[in-house]
């Protein structure tokens, strides 16, 4: 299985919010509803503080409970990846996999009520190109690839940066690493 | 769920959109990019950094933005800005038809009209005021390109007055304090070259938030190369979240810091002893002038122990002269902002920064010639002698300045063109003052894509199309690399809007001045002038940018001889020019007033998703920001009883009192101050997303320091408390 990944650098992150934009304008989402999201965290007390930015979407799992969750098949897998899509002419709009995500990436699209997420941009992904959010970002602080490859720039950065995922207690093998 | 509130901040998710009947049969979209595209190469103009890129159409509708790789000021990636540029296009609240100020039945109103009727209105006002007062006496108020169409016009005409508030109100202070220092400004794009920085010093520029690309992208290159960052901020700003040093600064005593690190590169020997002996003159006068200010005397002022204040000038000195303290850009802070520029531009000098790697490079352009057109008349007057007398070493027109030589009867000015700049909200306080020179001119024109507070005082309104529907004059940069680039319109003009070109050629021919618009479509000027630098038209509709050799170096060669274009043609860290005007030639730091008990400093920034008031109705980058909140540590939180969310009032030291704006407690914020972006708190009903939301923090300032040296408005001496909502009813 091919496994594709996202790193994220939160020590270049700078919360500006332009993998949101791109990643609407190259999707065409209508108004109000986004895949992706900045999240701040902030510890400490004035002045001993740091920030951690961090860009978050769909973790697109290798073990992804939504497609599990998924009554009619709507969810599924794209070319033997862990690329988790939805085929909208499946779904009912059950709401299973909101219910059944971890990380709170799916949305409802309007008007159609269909379930929307993030794709990793795979028709982009399908002609060499990485994701809309990660060519955009100005601090280039965010990596997609092949994780399955060894010498990949997600592989090498994994194997050599201290990182964390989100949730990993779940067991659902999130793929969107932040470099800390 | 506290994630999800948090998510709203951000970016708003869809699990609160309408949730329809369970269904089914939904076609599946078509995968964006599988249709007919196609690509246009654009120059960005949502701010005024000016990045290239590509606009892109699928299917004959507009799609996307990306930057153009061969770019330096995108380094070909767009900010969250740029990206969201379609929204300037696509927003449904744009001026639509040119408007006219009428009474009708005793109350003014405005009128739409045709473009005949709204120019030959123009037209007929220039000729009376050249008839009653003189052709010397209409002024342009500008921020942006098309400003230079205007240029010409009123040059023509026989009026060479001009303001940017990008001057007096923002980077005016650190282009003299460096001029005074070095001979030049730093100009823009900024000449730093932190892509090779080794150290890197911010005061108050909150990089990262403030999304000038390219300086933005250089900058944390070097985060990521581990160049040491240095922050001075009242604020955890984004960039001090990224730096090995945060000094949390009192407010208003950055020069104290400033003199102190002088004092303990002098003292300790750590400055760049070769540099200043071959290329500065006042080092003497200097090191006897910082003799008192130790980092010990610097700690009571700015609340930093002396010990790092020390290690954090050991530090610059360590990695000299691949260290920049950066110029910073907004600077008009407490009206002593030249002289701390100064200081900045001297601390540089003892580094040895300026003209060596990792400090500042120095910029070429292309020489491109200008089209030829008749020469513009020699003006009747000297508008800068008659107007800004004040401040003769002022380079460049004071928009303050030119406001209140516009009001009542005796005024020097009796027209103005106001392009792309929504003046009441710029310039701190100006709102009466305003509205007083509406009352006195004969003439003010408003030329702007957006309806907004500027709009309403002026006889004429214009519709300009946005930078997606027009041809704009060549970029031309000073950059690393000389390279033009070239925007072409992408799409037709919306509604009934037209490029600035036409509408300065349109009033130049009513006025006879047709000769200085000889052609009938600008794309002919622009091509002549790419044909004398061998390129074309055709060619940079391929190209977009295109670059050309250096015929320069980038920095002094080591041990070169340079002139330095100061009267003395060295580096002046003491300035005998400012002694002659009767100012101080060594920076000196008096200390700022204190708020009054349960007041806070207002600080204000700016946040990548929005230029100021110019983006804050954007359909795009509305969502991702739709308003702006006050921020108050904890500690005043407590003490006002208010907690993130609730909504306030911000009331300054002489009553004036904001909008509401809700709270955001946060650590990152210094307990005797508080921080809103400014550009929010729109008033104008017609911007259908941004009005009312949020607090302007423009209106608050009506403490406004004047920066003796070149006349900018200081507006960092203000003071505002917190009004929970229900006090108010």
């Amino acid at each position: 299985m091919k496994v594709y990944a996202m790193v994220i650098d939160t020590n270049l992150c700078i919360g500006c919010g332009d993998c949101v934009v791109a990643c609407k304008t190259e999707n065409k989402l209508p108004a109000g509803l986004n895949r992706d999201w900045v999240v701040e965290a902030t510890r400490g007390r004035y002045p001993d503080l740091t920030t951690e930015f961090r860009s978050e979407r769909c973790n697109h799992c290798t073990h992804a409970t939504c497609v599990h969750a998924c009554p009619t098949g709507a969810t599924y897998t794209w070319q033997n990846s862990n690329i988790v899509l939805v085929e909208p002419s499946k779904c009912t709009g059950c709401k299973a996999c909101i219910a059944a995500c971890p990380y709170d990436a799916r949305l409802i699209m309007t008007p159609d009520g269909y379930i929307d997420k993030c794709t990793f941009c795979h028709h982009r992904v399908e002609k060499g190109q990485d994701p809309a959010c990660v060519s955009a970002c100005p601090t280039h602080c965010m990596h997609f690839g092949l994780l399955s490859d060894a010498q990949s720039t997600v592989s090498r950065l994994l194997a050599t940066r201290p990182h964390k995922a989100l949730l990993e207690e779940t067991g659902n093998e999130p793929q969107v690493y932040y470099l800390t | 769920m506290k994630r999800r509130e948090f998510l709203k901040l951000s970016a708003m998710l869809g699990a609160g959109a309408a949730t329809p009947a369970l269904m089914t049969g939904c076609a599946s979209p078509r995968l964006p990019g599988s249709g007919q595209v196609e690509a246009s190469p654009i120059v960005c103009n949502v701010c005024f950094w000016r990045c290239a890129g590509t606009v892109y159409k699928e299917d004959g509708q507009p799609w996307k933005v990306e930057g153009n790789p061969e770019d330096l000021h995108s380094l070909g990636r767009f900010c969250t800005r740029g990206s969201g540029g379609l929204g300037m296009y696509r927003d449904p609240d744009r001026l639509r038809q040119p408007m006219l100020r009428v009474t009708e039945n005793g109350q003014q109103t405005f009128k739409p009209v045709s473009w005949e009727e709204a120019l030959d209105f123009i037209a007929s006002r220039m000729s009376n005021i050249a008839e009653t007062h003189g052709e010397d006496r209409l002024c342009l108020l500008s921020h942006g390109v098309g400003g230079t169409h205007f240029r010409r016009l009123l040059g023509a005409f026989g009026s060479t007055g001009f303001a940017q508030p990008s001057f007096a109100q923002c980077r005016g202070p650190r282009d003299v304090g460096f001029a005074l220092t070095f001979g030049e400004g730093v100009g823009s794009p900024d000449r730093t070259d932190m892509e090779n920085s080794r150290c890197i010093v911010l005061i108050g520029s909150h990089l990262g938030e403030n999304l000038h690309n390219s300086q933005v992208q250089t900058w944390i290159k070097a985060v990521e190369n581990r160049a040491t960052v240095i922050t001075v901020d009242p604020r955890f700003s984004v960039a001090a979240g990224k730096s090995r040093y945060w000094l949390p600064i009192r407010p208003g005593t950055d020069m104290a810091l400033l003199l102190a690190w002088i004092h303990v590169l002098i003292h300790e020997g750590l400055y760049d002893q070769d540099y200043i002996a071959r290329y500065a003159t006042g080092l003497e006068q200097l090191a006897e002038h910082v003799l008192p200010f130790s980092p010990e005397w610097a700690f009571l002022e700015t609340g930093i122990s002396a010990d790092v204040i020390r290690e954090t000038a050991r530090e610059m000195a360590r990695h000299a002269p691949a260290t920049l303290v950066h110029p910073g850009r907004h600077v008009t802070w407490y009206g002593d902002d030249t002289q701390r520029s100064r200081a900045i531009a001297i601390l540089n000098a003892l580094l040895g920064s300026w003209g060596r790697e990792g400090g500042y490079f120095i910029p070429e352009r292309v020489s491109l010639p200008s089209y030829p057109v008749p020469e513009a008349p020699e003006p009747r007057t000297d508008w800068m002698a008659e107007v800004q007398k004040d401040y003769p070493l002022a380079p460049a027109g004071i928009t303050n300045v030119v406001i209140e030589n516009s009001i009542g009867d005796d005024a020097f000015f009796k027209g103005w063109f106001v392009y792309g700049t929504n003046l009441p909200y710029s310039v701190p306080s100006s709102a009466d003052q305003i509205q007083a020179a509406a009352q006195s001119l004969d003439l003010m024109v408003v030329v702007d894509t957006m309806p907004c507070a500027i709009t309403g005082y002026a006889d004429v309104v214009l519709p300009e199309c946005t930078y997606l529907e027009r041809l704009d004059p060549i970029r031309n940069s000073p950059e690393r690399q000389p390279a033009l680039a070239v925007s072409f319109p992408a799409f037709e003009p919306r509604y009934d809007s037209k490029p600035a070109w036409w509408i300065a050629k349109q009033i130049a021919e009513r006025l006879d001045l047709g000769a200085y618009f000889p052609w009938e479509d600008y794309a002919e000027e622009v091509d002549w002038q790419l044909q004398q630098v061998g390129s074309s038209l055709e060619e940079m509709r391929q190209l977009g940018v295109k670059s050309f050799p250096r015929t320069t170096a980038k920095f002094f060669e080591p041990g070169e001889a340079v002139e330095f274009r100061t009267p003395s043609g060295r580096i002046e860290l003491y300035s005998e020019m400012l002694a002659s005007f009767g100012h101080d030639p060594l920076p000196k730091y008096a200390p700022p007033r204190r708020p009054p008990e349960r007041y806070f400093h207002l600080s204000y920034g700016r946040a990548p998703a929005h230029t100021f008031g110019r983006t804050i109705n954007n359909p795009t980058l509305f969502e991702l920001m739709p308003e702006n909140a006050v921020w108050v540590n904890p500690l005043v939180a407590r003490d006002f009883a208010l907690s993130s969310g609730d909504y306030v009032r911000l009331r300054n030291q002489d009553g004036v009192v904001s909008n509401r704006v809700r709270v955001r407690v946060t650590e990152r914020i210094r307990p005797d101050s508080v921080f809103i972006v400014h550009g929010f708190g729109q008033k104008d009903p017609r911007l259908r997303l941004a009005s009312q939301r949020g607090a302007d923090d423009n209106h608050l300032m009506t403490r406004v320091l004047i920066d003796p040296i070149m006349g900018g408005t200081g507006m960092r001496g203000n003071f505002v408390t917190l009004v929970p909502e229900e006090q108010l009813a």
